[in-house]
């Protein structure tokens, strides 16, 4: 090995003299020793490894053992039982997995979507030039984010709480509307997540749209303003578009994390849960770890996956789309 | 002209008040919590609920310490995070270099595979890993959370991005030259270098191991062992609810990271944006 290494050293040395000669220009060696050829195969391999040996262990196993695990019965104790496509009749003629692909959805849908749009607002009143104390505002928007989950989801509870003093109980009192108990009523608690959802992740997604529009070019404005373009026709056509990607982006994760959803209604409804707010997470983590019914469980988390591709490639297949587009607007 | 001006002028004055609106809905149930966490129950329970702070900031964080093991739980969490924060720098960093600058066979099938692996959701393999933490007797053991959150790929993915437009080559092909192995490159000039990604890895990191959820919630399952989430949470059990206790817990909680974030705040949303925008 020394005689390798000592090789590879002189091989090293004439190169440089060779680089020496031709005006110190950096010239990139293409030919590399056999013996550095394999130090770094070795080393490489070797970097990289604890990721595989942990993938292989927490990754490839659970995955397949999860597929195993789906047409079999099994309560974690004893034997386990094959049981074909069982599992998946279970589950789908359950009308609680319905409900909670459902409200999944639902509760995706209303602590997104109007989040997104705020956060595209927020960040263009952020990004104009008008406005002073930005940092200001930026810090105030972007705070809830660093604060947890859970704690957003107990601050939350608290707020929606079902008494009549209950915060928004208090403030629907003084415009006399009856209290509403939040946690077992069908939207009140839809409304009670999003809003937990929209108020930690607001902040985030305009942080992410104003990075999208401070790197828009200015000379685009200003092109646009020599012909004519009122401040309308400016965001339609160069703010927009320019913006895409991020959108993209940011519609992306919305999604994968709203199908995700676990913390807020396990804190909002209790352990035991509900099925006001009961979500695909919820249901598989009951089912598995409430009820040990870890065949049914497995099924729901293959539908869940099935579910997470289905609604990411519809985002990648939208993404490609827009990508051409951008193309055409950046040139 | 002049109707222009005046117009603009007007929807300033509507930008600043939709500003401060906001933010004072972002800033309120900091506020609110602090005061729930100063007032007796009775205060809150009344109507309207009390909306200024109270005095009762140091029995109800007691009665907090009483309910769980506020700072092992809090301890726990810092050990975890701390714990995979570091690991995952170094693994990554390590990986992230093999994949930019040294040549293997397989080096961009291999790294491919990687990125595959970040599209996985967490829940499909949840039930399987937790009987491999239970046959590992990992169970309510720490390193049940912390040695599957070693793997990260969007770690390596970061890492390898950065070391490769912020590492020439020349300086490693010049470290070669005086004899260093590959790991002394790394040690003594892919470290240095890549501070400033680690800086915005780490809090990536930091932060969602910090808040991370369900995992603890499935493998600690002894008081003793739980983060500060899985511990807040069972604060919410007592039939009859104590709010003012609650929001202790959680406001307390809560503080450390708020306090972290106001005084490296630039370098705070620098890290999400970038790892928003290069991902």
């Amino acid at each position: 090995m020394a005689e390798l290494q000592r090789d590879t050293r002189n091989s090293n040395d004439k190169r440089d003299s060779i680089q020496m000669n031709s005006n110190q220009e950096p010239k990139k060696p293409k030919k590399r020793s056999f013996s550095q050829r394999q130090r770094n195969m070795a080393s490489g391999y070797m970097f990289i490894s604890p990721f595989y040996l942990l993938f292989a262990v927490f990754g490839v196993f659970p995955i397949l053992f999860s597929f195993y695990l789906a047409f079999f019965r099994w309560d974690g104790l004893g034997d386990m039982e094959f049981v074909g496509f069982n599992n998946f009749n279970i589950i789908f003629n359950d009308p609680l997995f319905w409900k909670s692909l459902y409200n999944t959805i639902m509760i995706g849908l209303m602590g997104t979507a109007p989040q997104l749009l705020a956060a595209i607002l927020l960040a263009f009143a952020l990004n104009s030039v008008l406005i002073r104390f930005k940092s200001v505002f930026r810090l105030a928007i972007f705070l809830p984010y660093v604060t947890s989950i859970v704690a957003v989801a107990i601050v939350f509870s608290v707020i929606f709480s079902n008494q009549d003093s209950g915060l928004v109980n208090a403030v629907l009192g003084v415009f006399g509307i009856d209290p509403i108990t939040w946690t077992r009523s069908e939207w009140g608690t839809k409304v009670a997540i999003a809003t937990m959802i929209f108020w930690r992740w607001v902040g985030y997604n305009t942080i992410i749209y104003l990075a999208g529009m401070q790197s828009i070019p200015n000379d685009l404005y200003e092109a646009a303003k020599i012909d004519g373009a009122t401040l309308r026709q400016q965001i339609w056509h160069i703010t927009i578009p320019m913006l895409k990607p991020f959108i993209i982006f940011t519609v992306f994760t919305a999604t994968i994390g709203a199908l995700q959803i676990f913390a807020e209604p396990h804190i909002f409804q209790g352990r035991a849960g509900r099925p006001e707010g009961m979500s695909v997470v919820l249901y598989l983590y009951r089912d598995a770890f409430g009820s040990n019914f870890f065949g049914t469980a497995s099924a729901t988390a293959i539908v869940l996956f099935f579910i997470i591709i289905i609604f990411s490639s519809l985002n990648l297949y939208f993404a490609n789309r827009i990508g051409r587009s951008k193309k055409v607007g950046v040139k | 002209m002049e109707t222009n001006k005046k117009n603009v002028s007007i929807a300033k004055y509507f930008v600043y008040a939709g500003l401060i609106l906001v933010s004072l809905a972002s800033l309120f149930p900091f506020y609110w919590m602090f005061v729930m966490a100063t007032n007796p129950n009775s205060a809150i329970n009344q109507t309207p609920p009390a909306m200024i702070p109270g005095s009762n900031m140091v029995s109800n964080f007691q009665l907090v310490l009483d309910s769980i093991p506020f700072w092992g739980a809090m301890l726990n969490s810092l050990i975890v995070s701390s714990t995979i924060t570091l690991g995952v720098l170094i693994l990554c960093s390590l990986a992230g270099f093999a994949f930019a600058k040294l040549d293997f066979p397989g080096r961009t099938i291999l790294f491919v595979f990687i990125l595959g692996t970040m599209m996985i959701p967490p829940q499909l393999g949840l039930i399987p890993t937790y009987f491999i933490i239970t046959e590992l007797g990992w169970l309510s053991d720490l390193r049940a959370v912390i040695v599957p959150g070693l793997m990260n790929a969007f770690g390596i993915f970061w890492m390898r991005q950065y070391i490769a437009s912020a590492v020439p080559d020349e300086i490693i092909e010049a470290a070669r030259i005086d004899g260093c192995s590959n790991f002394r490159i790394y040690w003594n000039i892919i470290i240095p270098t890549v501070l400033p990604a680690f800086a915005t890895l780490g809090i990536i990191v930091f932060m969602a191991i910090w808040g991370d959820y369900l995992w603890p919630l499935v493998v600690l399952q002894d008081q003793s062992m739980h983060t500060i989430q899985v511990a807040l949470r069972s604060l919410m059990d007592d039939r009859v609810r104590d709010y003012g206790m609650i929001l202790s817990g959680t406001f307390w909680a809560t503080v450390p990271l708020v306090v972290i974030f106001l005084l490296f705040n630039k370098l705070f949303i620098k890290s999400i944006t970038d790892g928003a925008v290069k991902s």
